[in-house]
């Protein structure tokens, strides 16, 4: 039986296909994914994410544990900042990548966001951890939460028309803060590459929030548009970009990797010796020049060696198909390779995602 | 939408539309192109090329996915639908006018052995 959100029904009301996304039974989208995109490129889209799991991290050692649990160090964060880091095993490899945010509410001092498919897993990974150094900390499961995104240029402008109690909030709220609201948690954050916000807030509310924004022409998106417009982004998907098999340093994300200071952290070693070790694989973007399309999974050619690619589709911004792809060190942005597509080798150019930024296209 | 009563279908949701000349359109129905998503791709074939029916003879790719179409008579590749290699879309908005290639079938008789709207509408409802 697969899990189903509060807003289920709302979106079979709306006309949504459903599909199988990570055990939920979530919107895939409401007729088309392409005008989805594009409406939250030109406008404002809605996605209703509430299967990702948000984990309060409470006690008096919550910044201690954090700061072995993740390789970004969440020390650096004042209170209201979020921050991005990879959760790594002892060899490197990614458990998950999430958000943390700096709370101090009462005892909750750190607010964490994470993929729905790997959030049992994260959540016994942060026990088990928390039991064998013995901090004074406790993992608190908010399954009680519901999380709407709000996304694109007019996000601001919309969530405002649609919950008026919100203006002073999201009016004067930086990139990448967070503050609470009553019960509400409104962060602007995302995962399109446009300007937005993601709200989290009791489930009994959530159905009246999703109906006050479209009442104020938000556009309901799936889970299709969010991939499309993470990809043109240049952002990873957790299993698709990274899983337990590569490191942060392979999947382009050495930026949220803190190596700097001194401060012990759950897989450093490993990244430590590869990071000494010669050709190291990077994660780049890719443009077909052909026709055709990109998927994941097809091999790339290049001059240093094969690679593959890891996430592929149509970028409706961009106009034709894009990719991000694992490649041999060495691979560098305008050079031409060959990837095997479905009806045969295509030539695609490399390029520095992101592909698309604040509804500009980069790359 | 309901699938046109003049048509033949496979069960691999491929229409047939047979032409005045004995030529047939083929193209995919409005059931497909409703679970294959926005297409963005289609890979059309060889003007001239022979195929069996059953064999894979052209490409649609969606947002989601790409999936083959299958031959759904053995015959000869006569034309393909050049329009639809830059507004792939038009699929989306009429499957049922926006065909994708023509063919010349081997026994003429094959077509008349598809399904028709009623036994296609039957598998359909048969996996709902």
């Amino acid at each position: 039986m697969l899990k189903r959100t509060v807003l289920f029904d709302t979106h079979r009301a709306a006309g949504a296909k459903m599909v199988d996304f990570g055990g939920w039974e979530m919107p895939l989208h409401y007729g088309s994914q392409i005008e989805e995109h594009l409406a939250v490129r030109a406008g404002c889209g809605m996605f209703d994410v509430s299967h990702m799991r948000v984990i309060d991290v409470a006690g008096a050692q919550a910044l201690r544990a954090l700061q072995l649990l993740l390789a970004n160090d969440a020390g650096r964060l004042v209170p209201g900042k979020a921050l991005y880091s990879c959760m790594l095993r002892e060899d490197g490899g990614v458990l998950d990548d999430l958000i943390v945010y700096r709370v101090d509410q009462g005892a909750v001092a750190y607010r964490l966001v994470v993929n729905a498919g790997t959030a049992d897993r994260d959540l016994a990974w942060m026990q088990q951890v928390r039991q064998e150094r013995g901090f004074d900390c406790e993992f608190r499961d908010r399954t009680d939460l519901a999380l709407i995104a709000v996304q694109g240029p007019y996000a601001r402008a919309r969530l405002v028309r649609a919950v008026a109690d919100l203006g002073a909030v999201v009016e004067t709220l930086g990139v990448f803060c967070a503050q609470a609201l009553d019960r509400w948690f409104i962060a602007r954050t995302g995962y399109t590459g446009e300007d937005g916000f993601e709200i989290a807030l009791p489930s009994a509310q959530a159905v009246e929030l999703w109906q006050a924004l479209a009442a104020v022409g938000v556009a309901a998106c799936g889970l299709g548009a969010r991939d499309t417009l993470r990809l043109e982004a240049g952002m990873n998907l957790y299993g698709a970009e990274m899983d337990e098999s590569v490191t942060p340093l392979e999947s382009g994300l050495a930026w949220t990797v803190d190596l700097r200071t001194a401060r012990e952290f759950i897989g450093r070693s490993a990244l430590e010796r590869q990071r000494a070790a010669p050709h190291l694989r990077q994660l780049l973007g890719l443009k077909l020049l052909d026709r055709g399309v990109l998927r994941s999974h097809q091999s790339v050619a290049t001059a240093q060696g094969p690679g593959q690619v890891t996430s592929g589709t149509f970028g409706p911004t961009v106009g034709c198909s894009i990719a991000l792809a694992r490649v041999p060190s060495g691979v560098a942005p305008k050079d031409e390779v060959s990837v095997s597509l479905r009806s045969g080798a295509a030539r695609a150019v490399v390029c520095r995602p992101p592909f698309v930024r604040n509804g500009r296209v980069l790359a | 939408m309901s699938n046109p009563p003049e048509l033949r279908y496979t069960e691999s949701h491929e229409w047939v539309r047979t032409q005045p000349d004995g030529s047939v359109l083929v193209g995919i129905t409005d059931f497909a192109q409703d679970a294959l998503g926005d297409l963005v791709f289609v890979d059309l074939p060889q003007v001239g090329k022979t195929f069996v029916a059953g064999q894979a003879i052209a490409v649609v790719e969606s947002v989601k996915a790409a999936s083959d179409i299958y031959a759904p008579v053995g015959g000869t590749v006569t034309g393909v639908n050049e329009a639809l290699k830059d507004a792939p879309e038009k699929v989306n908005r009429d499957a049922f006018g926006a065909w994708l290639f023509r063919m010349q079938p081997q026994d003429i008789g094959d077509v008349g052995r598809l399904l028709d709207a009623a036994g296609y509408q039957t598998q359909l409802d048969s996996v709902k």
